[in-house]
């Protein structure tokens, strides 16, 4: 390990080393050390390969802007180690090459590829033969890239959010940053400073004085009461203050009375052939070797700058024991040719005016811009300033402040940066997606001249450092190729994320609501399998046989858990009126004690839902609601008495009640074994609602008749649920009481041709063409909702028609299969079941209307066969109700 | 989205916590021709401004309407609509939303 003699100011802590191993060598470090700088210290000069041309790269910024040092650390792809703390144990590899790093087979693309691989090169070069793209795709796909994620491995960590209220969050923390965090903390502010960095401190930490002042404004904004969140990233700058910041393995999500951005500036890359040989730096990357790390970075250095801060490096190299071979200070008269010169990519030599110099490490300092970026996401604008020679944010929104360099003041004034060479070796603008200034002069001679067609065109600023190094001198290279200045280029839009956040973090962790209702452990007891039904789980079917189960209801007693159902209290003195106006049957004609089944319509007259609604009193109303429904219902309900305040309240009981149907012909039996209450006809007649004590539980039984046989539906409080069901099941077990799911009970409503919304009728479905128009009443002496457009189908003609159909070949055709007639697809198959009571196949189907004849012939197509089918109008089983009745 | 909601009732709210249904229209007091029905069921404004809105709150399951600005996300005032009505003419023939 080759480490300069300790000084008081650097970074690490020389008793406590700290190993990690990359490609299954140790590597020695010291705690403070990041991974990049042991390995720079280890001697480590290749870090990465570029993303097209697979041309070795090194350290350039050490300090988290580029994307020159990604590597694979612990099995997490594309991190950053100039700025990731080294952690003990890690196993750190490179990525993106075939081979090694040091040789990887892919730099053929860089030989190679220049000609064939121009902006827009997928298209161009492999457009033809059109068959082979999926081929090609492949190939450039394992050819570009950066690292891999593993798609088989489980994720590794789990991942939070939190939610955070504080009065003023700031985004960057060096010396501004920290200044006005530690005065707003004064004041009693809660405050959150974010920072990429290993550690606030900002660009004081490349200085060599610099590190003891970060030290103290870090204690004083800690002190203060200051939260210090680094290394972490501000993803974006939202309304109403709202800061996600990624933390590790937490999303906080922050939303901040004020918000100070301190972002500072961003080092620029000088625009030549050869800039971005391993061993071309940033002022700041080299600084911080030396003067954090205490590492010697090279042993010959010429430094070529546009301003003073390439002057600072030669200093801190000189006093590192680096020989500088030479500083070209590009304020000082025409622009020389300059080209770097390297040997496997590793620059070796400057070449200024044809004048060579050996080096082996290159100082390149175009003037710094304020990194604005997070502004203009939010909002700002970003004007150029002429006499700065820097971009800068105006205009920003409310309650965000800019401070420090990212305002504007970045020191001394930068003279515009020369764009110094388009011809030899590469020069390239953009560093992430590999684009060279040939390749920005190549789009604008290709008509690409607006810089947001460019920006799409080539890609340039759309790489992992989201501009932070290409964006001003892809401007300055159309500026010098267009003849237009920096404000008539003006910049591209600026989204966030602001820097690489994992997916992981965004998705946050992985759940899934399930709704349970009160009889769910019940079900499993019973061994039922369980199904999802939107949210809900319910049982599918409690054994091998749902056929046998429907059976079961036919011939005894079956038990199925309705909780699911949505269950809505509608009461008030208007409450009757309210749902004449909502449904387009009449409700407020209803009598106490009595049931109508009722359809909901928007005002474009297609069906929302479906339930029944039972008139409790005078004034009240139970109206229940498909099982997916009950919160839409709810809000649609509520909504309309939003818009017309009429004198009704509303309840959802859905939760709060639980449900079961009892079915069968032996049901009335079973009925009066547990309650004390009349279950004769004459008492509850078919469509009747009573307030009964069943197993001695208050309950609302309904009789209604889903399944098509003698049926109750108990509604109660959902805590007896289990009570109630094990009584029923139990003091039934010798009249055949058991339970049935919903496999079984989609056979025995299809017996009956009961619709299920979503299921027989989709988002074009009125009630008209689901052959319901018995429900409509337009004699109501209001506009009930979907009274016009049922009126305008009943106008135009019916054009389709919900109907029942069998199959006489007994084959199923699968659901949603299509009805052919005259060789064109004419309707689908909503539904389809085989009826061991019918012992036949049965169905819904939607038909053109013409068709919908009873005993008519259609044809459903079934792979590549047209198997017929036969219309059958009306329920197939029990049509005259009296199994219901009895 | 990630704007603050004043409900009527709750106070400030994360927008998830609220239901946003769209700019609010105006149910036709007569019967509509099919012209005016399908403008007033399937068109919108969609305007670059300030939009008049329903909003539903999913923590006091309450509904309210809110004035928001559609591309600054600036929520101007939200009240109840209830609010509004109280200061309308006594309801006749058939009941329209609050203008």
């Amino acid at each position: 390990m080759t480490r300069l003699a300790p000084t008081p100011h650097e970074r690490i802590d020389r008793s406590r080393p700290v190993r990690f191993t990359f490609r299954g060598e140790t590597i020695e470090a010291f705690e403070g050390d990041t991974i990049g700088s042991a390995l720079y210290a280890a001697g480590r000069r290749v870090f990465s390969r570029s993303f097209k041309y697979h041309r070795p790269r090194g350290l350039v910024c050490c300090s988290g802007h580029c994307a020159n040092c990604q590597m694979t650390v612990d099995g997490e792809p594309n991190v950053r180690v100039c700025v990731t703390p080294v952690r003990e144990g890690a196993n750190v590899t490179g990525q993106n090459f075939l081979g090694s790093l040091d040789r990887d087979l892919m730099q053929v693309t860089d030989k190679l590829g220049g000609p064939f691989t121009p902006p827009g090169f997928y298209y161009k070069t492999f457009i033809r033969p059109r068959r082979l793209w999926p081929l090609y795709e492949k190939m450039l796909r394992g050819a570009a890239g950066l690292g891999k994620i593993d798609k088989h491995g489980a994720r590794r960590d789990r991942v939070e959010v939190e939610h955070r209220h504080v009065d003023l969050v700031v985004i960057g923390g060096g010396e501004a940053g920290l200044e006005a965090a530690a005065g707003a903390a004064a004041d009693g502010d809660s405050v959150i400073v974010v920072d990429e960095g290993f550690d606030v401190g900002g660009a004081l930490l490349a200085d060599r004085d610099g590190h003891a002042r970060a030290a103290e404004l870090k204690q004083q904004a800690l002190d203060a009461g200051a939260e210090l969140l680094a290394p972490a990233v501000a993803i974006g700058l939202f309304e109403y203050g709202m800061v996600p910041i990624a933390h590790g393995n937490t999303l906080i999500k922050v939303r901040a009375a004020r918000v100070v951005v301190a972002t500072g500036i961003v080092e620029q890359p000088l625009v030549f052939p050869g800039n971005d040989l391993v061993g071309v730096m940033l002022p700041e990357g080299v600084r911080r070797l030396v003067n954090l790390w205490s590492i010697k970075p090279a042993e010959r250095a010429f430094v070529l700058t546009a301003d003073d801060r390439g002057l600072a490096a030669a200093a801190d190299l000189e006093a590192a024991g680096v020989e500088v071979a030479g500083i070209l200070d590009l304020r000082e008269g025409q622009p020389p040719n300059i080209e770097a010169r390297g040997h496997k990519g590793r620059v070796e030599a400057v070449s200024v005016n044809g004048r060579i110099e050996r080096c082996d490490l290159v100082v390149m300092s175009g003037s710094p811009q304020p990194n604005y970026k997070v502004l203009a996401q939010a909002g700002a604008r970003v004007e150029f300033d002429d006499a700065r020679g820097v971009f800068v944010p105006t205009d920003l929104p409310a309650n965000v402040e800019a401070v420090g360099a990212v305002a504007g003041d970045v020191g001394e004034p930068a003279v515009a940066t020369p764009v110094l060479g388009y011809t030899g070796e590469k020069s390239f603008v953009c560093f992430c997606e590999d684009q060279t200034a040939k390749d920005l002069k190549y789009a604008i001679a290709e008509g690409f001249d607006s810089i947001e067609l460019s920006k799409r065109y080539t890609t340039v600023t759309m790489g992992p450092c989201q501009g932070r190094l290409c964006h001003v001198n892809s401007i300055r290279v159309y500026a010098k190729a267009t003849g237009l200045d920096e404000n008539a280029i003006g910049t591209t839009t600026a989204r966030p994320p602001h820097a690489p956040v994992s997916l992981g973090l965004l998705a946050g962790r992985p759940q899934e609501p399930v709704k349970r209702t009160s009889l769910h452990h019940a079900h499993e007891a019973l061994g039922a399998q369980m199904m999802w039904t939107g949210a809900w789980k319910r049982p599918h079917s409690y054994g091998p046989d749902p056929g046998a189960e429907a059976q079961h209801v036919h011939h005894a007693i079956g038990l199925i858990d309705v909780s699911t159902l949505g269950k809505l209290l509608v009461a008030g003195p208007e409450a009757g009126e309210f749902l004449d106006r909502v449904y387009p049957n009449r409700l407020s004609d209803l009598k106490v004690g009595r049931i109508r089944y009722g359809v909901l319509t928007g005002d474009a007259g297609r069906i929302m839902d479906d339930g029944t609604i039972a008139r409790l009193d005078d004034e009240a109303f139970y109206v229940t609601t498909t099982s997916t429904g009950a919160d839409a219902v709810y809000q649609w309900l509520t909504w309309w008495n939003a818009v017309w305040s009429m004198d009704v309240r509303f309840a959802q009981l859905t939760g709060a009640v639980a449900a079961i149907n009892v079915a069968g012909p032996k049901a009335r039996e079973l009925m009066q074994r547990v309650s004390d209450d009349d279950f004769s006809n004459e008492s509850i007649a078919y469509l009747d609602a009573r307030h009964v004590r069943v197993a001695g539980v208050p309950t609302l039984a309904l009789r209604i008749g889903f399944v098509g046989e003698l049926g109750y539906e108990l509604h109660f409080p959902s805590p007896h649920a289990e009570f109630v069901w094990d009584t029923l099941l139990e003091r039934g077990r010798d009249l055949g009481a058991a339970p049935f799911g919903l496999e079984p009970q989609r056979i025995l409503r299809l017996e009956k041709g009961h619709v299920i919304v979503g299921q027989d009728t989709d988002s074009e479905s009125n009630l008209l063409e689901a052959a319901m128009p018995w429900i409509v009443k337009n004699d109501k002496p209001f506009e009930w909702v979907g009274k016009w457009a049922t009126q305008q189908v009943a106008e135009r003609g019916l054009r389709w028609m919900l109907v029942g159909f069998e199959s006489p070949t007994g084959e199923i055709p699968v659901e949603g299969s299509q009805v052919v007639a005259d060789g064109r697809s004419a309707g689908r198959v909503t539904s389809v079941r085989r009826s061991d009571e019918l012992g036949k196949v049965i169905g819904l189907a939607i038909l053109p209307h013409e068709l919908a004849v009873d005993g008519g012939r259609f044809d459903v197509q079934i792979g590549k066969r047209r198997v017929p089918m036969t219309v059958h109008l009306g329920p197939f089983f029990d049509a005259a109700g009296e199994r219901l009745k009895a | 989205m990630s704007l603050l909601v004043t409900c009527p009732n709750c106070g400030p709210r994360e927008v998830e916590e609220l239901r946003c249904a769209g700019e609010s229209t105006r149910r036709p007091a007569q019967p509509p021709t099919q012209r005016e029905l399908n403008d007033y069921v399937y068109f919108r404004d969609n305007v670059w401004g300030v939009q008049r809105e329903w909003w539903f709150c999913r923590v006091c399951e309450d509904w309210f309407l809110a004035e928001r600005h559609t591309y600054t996300n600036e929520v101007l005032r939200t009240w109840h609509p209830s609010t509004e009505i109280l200061a309308l003419p006594a309801k006749q023939g058939v009941p329209q939303e609050p203008a």
